[in-house]
C-alpha cells in the first residue's frame, strides 16, 4: 500500500523550512534525501558494531563483517543477481564504470576495437572510455539522439560491426528522463559478441530492474540516488566476466596470499575491493534497499510516472516554458528538463530557491547532449518517492513568480 | 528575492550598458564558464594619458548568461570607462560585489566574477604588449 503522507514522515529533512517556507525538494536526479531508518543505520553501526571486517576474530569484527555481507546479499537479491559474488562495492556508478574501463577494457581491448555509447550519456559514461580509447587506440561510436530525445536505433544498427566489443548505455537519461530500450540493445550487442554495460544510476532507484531479465554484463549504480548515503554504490557483473578480469586496485583484502615477488588474488567479489571498504555506508545502503522493497519498486515506478505525467501537463500549459525531450510519460519518468523564456536557468533556480523549491540548473553533467539538442543550459526538476502533486504546484507558483519579476 | 534581483540588476540585465563590439579595439578576449555555459567577451580601446599610464578610452562587452553575470559585466564596463588600466587590474571580488550591491553565495559568485576576469585578462594583454597593436 502506497501511503504518501506516511512515507513523507519517514524523511526528517522534509520538515525543514527554507526562507520560512516548507522545502520542496525536486533535485532527486542529483541525490535523494534519506529516510530516518538509513540515518539510524549509520548511527547504530558506529554506536554498537564498528570494527574492521573480514579479518578480526572478536565479536565486533564478526558482527561488522556479517552486516556488511548481509547488505551485499540484499543488493544482489534486489537486482536479481545470481550470487553475491557478482556485486562489487564501489563509491558510485562513476567508479563502477571506471572499474570496468580500467580492468576489463585494458585487458581485453586492442587497437582497432570499438565501443558504442550514446549522445545522451552522463559524463561518467563518456570520459572513462575516452581515456581508454586514447590509451588503447580504440574507436568510440555514439548512437545519435533524435529531437524527441529517443535514440536513433536505425543508425545504431549500421555502426554495429564485429569490431564492437562493448555497448555502454544509460538506462534512464538524467537530463531528459527517457527510458532507453536496453533489453533490445543488449540483445543486439550480444548478437555480435559485444558485452553490454548499463548505467543504471537513474533507473535502479525508480523502477524494477532485474539484471537477468536485462541480460546485461555490467550494471553501474550509485547508492545516494536511491536513499542511501553518499560514497557507496555498486557494480554488478556476471561472475564469469568478473573472474576473467584482473584486479582494479591492489592492496589489502583483495589478496589471498602475498609474497615479495607475487600475490594471489582473493575470491570474488573481494578481488575488486582493495583496502578497508566503506562499511557503514554499505550497511546503510542495505537498509535503503529494505525501505525501497517495503514500498515496492512497482509502486515507486507508478508513483513517479503519475507525478511526471502531472508535471508535464502542468508545465506544458505555461506559455513561457519549453520542455526538452519526450513530452509524454511514454518511455519517460522522473526527470523533466526545461527552460523559461527570457530567464537564465541560474536565475530560475535562484528565484525558486527563494520559494524553497530546490531544482537544478546547468548542463547536468551531459554537455554533449545539450550541444546535440542545441539546448542552452537548462532547468531540471526530478521527482522521487516522497514528492507530491502539491510539490509540482509549488514549482509552478514559483515559476510564475519568477516570470513576473523578470517582466 | 528582492535582495538578489533588485531593480538595479534587472535594469542592467535588460538594458546592458556598453553592449556590442568596438571598431578597432586595442585588445579583446572571450571567456567561458564551462559549468553553466556563460560566455563573456570584452573589447577595450586604450589611450595613453600623459604621465599616469594607459587609460580605458572605450569598452564593449558581449555575452550570454544569467542576470548576475550580465549585470556584473554592464556595471563593470560602465565603471571601467575612463579609468587607468592599473586601477582595474587591482579590482577584486569585494569591488564587484560593491558594484552589484548584493551578496552572493559561492556558486553565484562565479557568475559575477567572469566579467572581471575577462576584462583583467584583456588588460594584461595590453600591459604585457600582446595586444592587437
Amino acid at each position: 500500500m502506497f501511503n504518501i503522507s506516511k512515507i513523507r514522515k519517514d524523511f526528517p529533512i522534509l520538515k525543514r523550512k527554507i526562507n520560512g517556507k516548507p522545502l520542496v525538494y525536486l533535485d532527486n536526479a542529483a541525490t535523494t534525501q534519506k529516510p530516518q531508518t538509513v540515518i539510524d543505520s549509520l548511527v547504530d553501526y558506529y554506536t554498537y558494531h564498528n570494527a574492521n571486517i573480514h579479518r578480526g576474530i572478536h565479536t565486533l569484527a564478526e558482527e561488522a563483517t556479517a552486516m556488511h555481507e548481509e547488505a551485499r546479499s540484499k543488493i544482489a537479491k534486489f537486482i536479481g543477481a545470481k550470487s553475491t559474488k557478482e556485486i562489487v562495492f564501489v563509491r558510485n556508478s562513476t567508479e563502477a564504470i571506471n572499474l570496468v574501463a580500467y580492468s576489463w577494457g585494458r585487458s581485453f581491448l586492442k587497437k582497432g576495437d570499438a565501443i558504442i555509447l550514446s549522445e545522451s550519456e552522463h559524463h561518467s559514461n563518456i570520459v572513462p572510455w575516452q581515456i581508454l580509447a586514447k590509451e588503447k587506440k580504440i574507436k568510440l561510436y555514439f548512437i545519435p539522439v533524435k529531437d524527441d530525445g529517443k535514440l536513433d536505433l536505425d543508425y545504431f544498427k549500421k555502426i554495429f560491426t564485429p569490431q564492437v566489443k562493448l555497448v555502454s548505455l544509460v538506462h534512464i537519461s538524467n537530463v531528459l528522463g527517457t527510458i532507453n530500450p536496453v533489453e533490445e540493445i543488449g540483445e543486439l550487442a550480444h548478437e555480435v559478441g559485444a558485452l553490454f554495460l548499463v548505467d543504471a544510476a537513474q533507473s535502479v532507484p525508480r523502477m524494477p530492474v532485474n539484471v537477468r531479465k536485462l541480460d546485461c554484463d555490467f550494471l553501474a549504480v550509485s547508492g545516494h540516488k536511491m536513499l542511501g548515503p553518499t560514497g557507496i554504490g555498486f557494480l554488478y557483473a556476471k561472475e564469469e566476466i568478473l573472474s576473467s578480469m584482473p584486479p582494479f586496485l591492489g592492496g589489502g583484502d583483495m589478496i589471498r596470499e602475498v609474497y615479495l615477488d607475487h600475490s594471489e588474488w582473493n575470491e570474488l567479489p573481494f578481488k575488486f575491493e582493495a583496502g578497508t571498504p566503506n562499511i557503514a555506508d554499505a550497511i546503510a545502503l542495505g537498509t535503503a534497499v529494505d525501505y525501497l522493497e517495503k514500498i515496492g519498486m512497482e509502486n515507486i515506478f507508478r508513483h513517479e510516472k503519475k507525478l511526471t505525467d502531472f508535471a508535464l501537463r502542468r508545465l506544458g500549459k505555461l506559455s513561457y516554458l519549453s520542455i526538452y525531450g519526450p513530452k509524454t510519460v511514454e518511455n519517460k519518468t522522473g526527470v523533466i528538463s526545461f527552460s523559461v523564456k527570457g530567464i537564465h536557468p541560474h536565475d530560475v533556480a535562484q528565484l525558486l530557491d527563494q520559494e524553497a523549491v530546490a531544482i537544478r540548473s546547468g548542463f547536468h553533467c551531459a554537455m554533449p547532449l545539450h550541444q546535440k539538442l542545441q539546448m542552452p543550459s537548462t532547468c531540471r526538476a526530478s521527482f522521487y518517492v516522497y514528492n507530491t502533486t502539491e510539490d509540482i504546484d509549488r514549482l509552478v507558483e514559483g515559476l510564475d513568480k519568477a516570470v513576473k519579476i523578470f517582466q | 528575492m528582492d535582495s538578489y534581483y533588485r531593480e538595479n540588476i534587472l535594469d542592467h540585465y535588460k538594458n546592458p550598458r556598453n553592449f556590442g563590439k568596438l571598431n578597432k579595439p586595442t585588445a579583446g578576449l572571450k571567456l567561458f564558464n564551462s559549468a553553466c555555459g556563460d560566455v563573456i567577451s570584452m573589447e577595450v580601446k586604450t589611450e595613453t594619458a600623459s604621465s599616469s599610464g594607459k587609460t580605458i578610452a572605450d569598452i564593449k562587452f558581449q555575452g550570454e548568461g544569467c542576470a548576475v553575470s550580465m549585470a556584473s559585466a554592464s556595471l563593470l564596463t560602465a565603471y571601467a570607462k575612463g579609468k587607468k588600466i592599473t586601477d582595474i587590474l587591482s579590482l577584486g571580488t569585494e569591488d564587484v560585489l560593491k558594484l552589484l550591491g548584493i551578496n552572493l553565495t559561492p556558486s553565484r559568485l562565479k557568475c559575477a566574477l567572469l566579467p572581471l576576469e575577462t576584462l583583467q585578462k584583456t588588460l594584461l594583454q595590453i600591459k604585457n604588449g600582446n595586444s592587437n597593436k
